[in-house]
């Protein structure tokens, strides 16, 4: 296929799976920030929203406070942030276009639509009321889920399929890791905190993220202790945004890549690496090791990642 | 202007044609909001497909839908037998004048066309000078747009030999009026228009260049999202099964062109362009050329590429060209054209131009190079002001226009706000010519004017479009 093909195919799934992801950490951070304050205690919620979305420093040069109008305003609505929701969607509808004839006209369908409804949204500068706010926060998310579940059925198994899952997990183990390096610090308890009701909020504000409140109790069979958080988005590859799980996923659709094109290269091995990195590790070590310095790297090697397969198939 | 011909009506409500008889029953069975109901499906049909044009210069409505009627645009098999007859005469005189434009030049030896009109002509290319293409096929799509004025004759209004578009809305209208409108279907024999697309692609690979490999790639190449055909590229692009390329996923090396792939490069032997002569190479047309293929054009030159169409067709398409088309199928042919010609006045002649100043308020003026219905005068609907500035205009550079009466175009039933009511329509039906013959799925894109009693069809003028069904024996 065009090269250009396959990276309006990558980049296409990556924006998606980001808008998705903008619209989870609003979602959360609004559930935490509706708590009364003995709750969250004196953290600034909305800063810790923008570090995750990556895009804190640029926020300043628009704003002077992170509160919810000024934070909810710059991730979803903006234009000027590169990627906002907004932002997001309208690249994924100009990536869909270039890419027309390679995508199902169900995926074409549901970035199209998605567009068209939005663009109600768009012209009024934003959402009038929580309401209106929490109805575009799960309109996004349906979307992404739209997305995800027609390119998953309609979808020929092909290298266009490979190259578009390899965006959606390459961007979704970015998220999961900013996440988790942005709230490190209460997934390291002091003593006296442990169990307290303020840790308590954050990590459902966590897990809710990434959508993985459920799931938690059902792995672990436990109220929530920040280690077993910590081991359920970095090692256990049956969460769908693991770290370890969305390796497993780079590492076989780039395996698919290489069988058809009869050739492997360096984007297969850096991919194999950190997958055998997550699996031969243990959370003590990690603990041991620092969080903060083990997700540094990670997202460095994962952005690398990005640059290789770039370099290998989309150029 | 006395009332039009009507396709349905004839010349008035006794008159009623034989190809619309079982519409008209139906017509009169079904309920007017029905109608109106199945408008407004359509029109959310045609938005979720996605099938919007541009506008240039208009930034509020970058995307937007062409309006489409719903009552059908209907001919019996008769006269698409004349038609088709006209279209493959006039088509193969293309090709022909082409062919001895660009080589052996009988034609202006002959005294037919003032060499002048040729050689100083923008859209003359010399580059294409004694350039073999194969199979002396130059004009490879041709959409010719046919009016009538009465049931007798087919008239050509223009001839669009560079990149005419417009192909995919024959195709999704019909798709549409199907979904829509099932019964009426099953109460006529309408041909379908369903095989064009591997009627193309048949076409492109058989004049594939003679270095080709036995399964020739075919691309289609595209100015890129913005353009305002570019829904029309992709779709056509799927259809055939073919890669939709812009110009920086081509590269040429030792005269060979390539398309970038995952799988490295990958050689291109035909390229369906959609790029106009001006964009293709850097290296040889406009330097600041963003959307081309640098050394495109010296590959054509080594007979590695097949373009189509071919470079340089621009001039048999020229509406200074066509006012000599008669005499142009006489003259290849020996027979006299089936279709016929608009009465045309060429301002360049002195008599011509002096006539045409003093009849401005009768006739149509049209700028020689525009397109798209840009720049024309339509001396009925203008005013002084406006007549009086284009006069000036004319003086200045009279050798830029020519001018044409004032056609009553038939007229088809469509739906207005007050119901059906007669609007004025033309049609393009599409003429593909590869290797070995020349073919014309029975269709074609009828455009009608939806204002009451405008002329202009153009989509980029508030033109809409209807389905055309021509009708098996």
């Amino acid at each position: 296929m065009l090269s250009r093909t396959a990276e309006n195919l990558f980049w296409l799934a990556r924006y998606v799976e980001r808008a998705e992801y903008l619209a989870r950490t609003i979602d959360a951070t609004l559930r935490v920030t509706a708590l009364p304050a003995a709750y969250i205690g004196k953290t600034n919620e909305w800063d810790s929203a923008l570090l995750t979305a990556g895009v804190g420093p640029a926020f300043y040069e628009h704003y002077k406070e992170a509160n919810e109008a000024s934070v909810v305003e710059y991730l979803s609505f903006s234009d000027e942030n590169p990627s906002s929701i907004k932002n997001c969607i309208e690249a994924a509808r100009l990536n869909s276009r270039s890419v027309r004839t390679a995508l199902t006209s169900e995926m074409w369908d549901t970035i199209n639509s998605a567009w068209i409804e939005l663009q109600g949204v768009w012209s009024k500068g934003g959402t009038g009321n929580r309401e209106e706010l929490a109805k575009f926060l799960r309109f996004v998310q349906e979307t992404s889920l739209r997305f995800d579940g027609s390119a998953y059925r309609t979808m020929l198994r092909n290298d266009a399929y490979w190259f578009s899952r390899l965006g959606v997990h390459l961007e979704r183990a970015d998220n999961t890791a900013r996440i988790l390096d942005v709230k490190y610090h209460v997934l390291l308890p002091e003593e006296e905190h442990v169990g307290g009701p303020l840790d308590y909020y954050q990590w459902t504000s966590i897990l809710r993220s990434v959508s993985a409140t459920t799931a938690y109790h059902w792995v672990y069979r436990e109220t929530l202790k920040p280690w077993l958080i910590a081991d359920l988005l970095i090692l256990n590859d049956t969460l769908p945004r693991s770290l370890a799980s969305c390796y497993s996923n780079l590492v076989r659709n780039l395996d698919q890549i290489g069988v058809a094109y009869g050739r492997q290269g360096a984007s297969q091995r850096h991919a194999r690496g950190i997958r055998n990195r997550l699996e031969h590790s243990h959370m003590d070590d990690i603990f041991q090791h620092g969080v903060h310095e083990f997700i540094q790297e990670f997202i460095a090697d994962n952005s690398r990642l990005g640059e290789i397969i770039t370099k290998q198939y989309l150029i | 202007m006395a009332v039009a011909f009507d396709e349905m009506n004839g010349l008035g409500e006794a008159d009623l044609r034989p190809a619309y008889q079982e519409l008209s029953r139906w017509l009169k069975e079904v309920p007017p909001d029905a109608l109106e109901y199945r408008r407004q499906e359509a029109e959310l049909l045609f938005r979720r497909i996605g099938i919007t044009f541009a506008v240039y210069g208009d930034s509020e409505a970058q995307e937007r839908l062409i309006p489409f009627d719903v009552i059908p645009r209907i001919m019996s098999a008769k006269e698409w037998t004349i038609l088709e007859k006209g279209l493959k005469q006039r088509v193969l005189a293309l090709n022909m004048f082409l062919k001895d434009i660009y080589h052996g030049r009988d034609i202006l030896r002959a005294n037919i066309i003032p060499e002048d009109l040729i050689f100083q002509n923008p859209v003359f290319r010399p580059e294409m000078n004694g350039q073999a293409v194969p199979h002396d096929v130059y004009v490879h799509i041709a959409g010719i747009d046919i009016i009538r004025t009465d049931p007798e004759n087919f008239i050509v209004l223009e001839d669009n030999a560079r990149t005419p578009s417009g192909v995919s809305y024959m195709l999704e209208n019909r798709e549409i009026m199907m979904r829509l409108f099932p019964d009426l279907f099953a109460r006529h024999r309408v041909a379908p228009v369903e095989r064009y697309p591997d009627e193309l692609l048949s076409a492109l690979r058989s004049v594939a260049p003679l270095s080709a490999s036995a399964e020739p790639t075919v691309a289609l190449m595209t100015p890129g999202v913005y353009n305002s055909a570019y829904y029309e590229h992709s779709f056509l692009a799927d259809k055939l099964g073919i890669e939709l390329v812009e110009g920086r996923d081509l590269v040429v090396k030792n005269d060979e062109v390539f398309m970038r792939t995952t799988e490295g490069l990958k050689r291109v032997d035909v390229i369906y362009r959609r790029v106009d002569d001006d964009f293709l190479d850097p290296l040889t047309f406009r330097p600041d050329s963003a959307l081309g293929v640098p050394g495109l054009m010296s590959a054509y030159a080594a007979g590695n590429i097949t373009l189509a169409n071919a470079v340089g067709t621009g001039i048999a398409d020229d509406k200074a060209i066509y006012s000599y088309m008669p005499d142009v199928v006489k003259f290849y042919l020996g027979e006299e054209p089936i279709l016929k010609n608009v009465q045309t006045w060429r301002c360049r002649e002195p008599q011509d131009l002096s006539y045409v100043l003093d009849n401005l308020g009768d006739l149509v003026v049209k700028e020689v190079h525009g397109s798209g219905g840009y720049g024309m005068l339509i001396g009925p609907a203008a005013t002084k002001a406006t007549i009086e500035a284009f006069r000036d205009k004319l003086k200045r550079e009279p050798e830029g226009f020519i001018a044409q009466p004032t056609l009553a175009l038939s007229t088809c039933p469509t739906c207005t706000e007050k119901g059906l009511a007669p609007r004025h329509v033309d049609l393009r039906p599409f003429v593909l010519t590869g290797s070995k013959s020349t073919t014309i799925v029975p269709g074609g894109l009828t455009r009608v004017a939806l204002k009451e009693g405008s002329l202009v069809v153009n989509s980029s003028q508030g033109g809409g479009t209807k389905d055309t069904w021509i009708l098996s024996e």
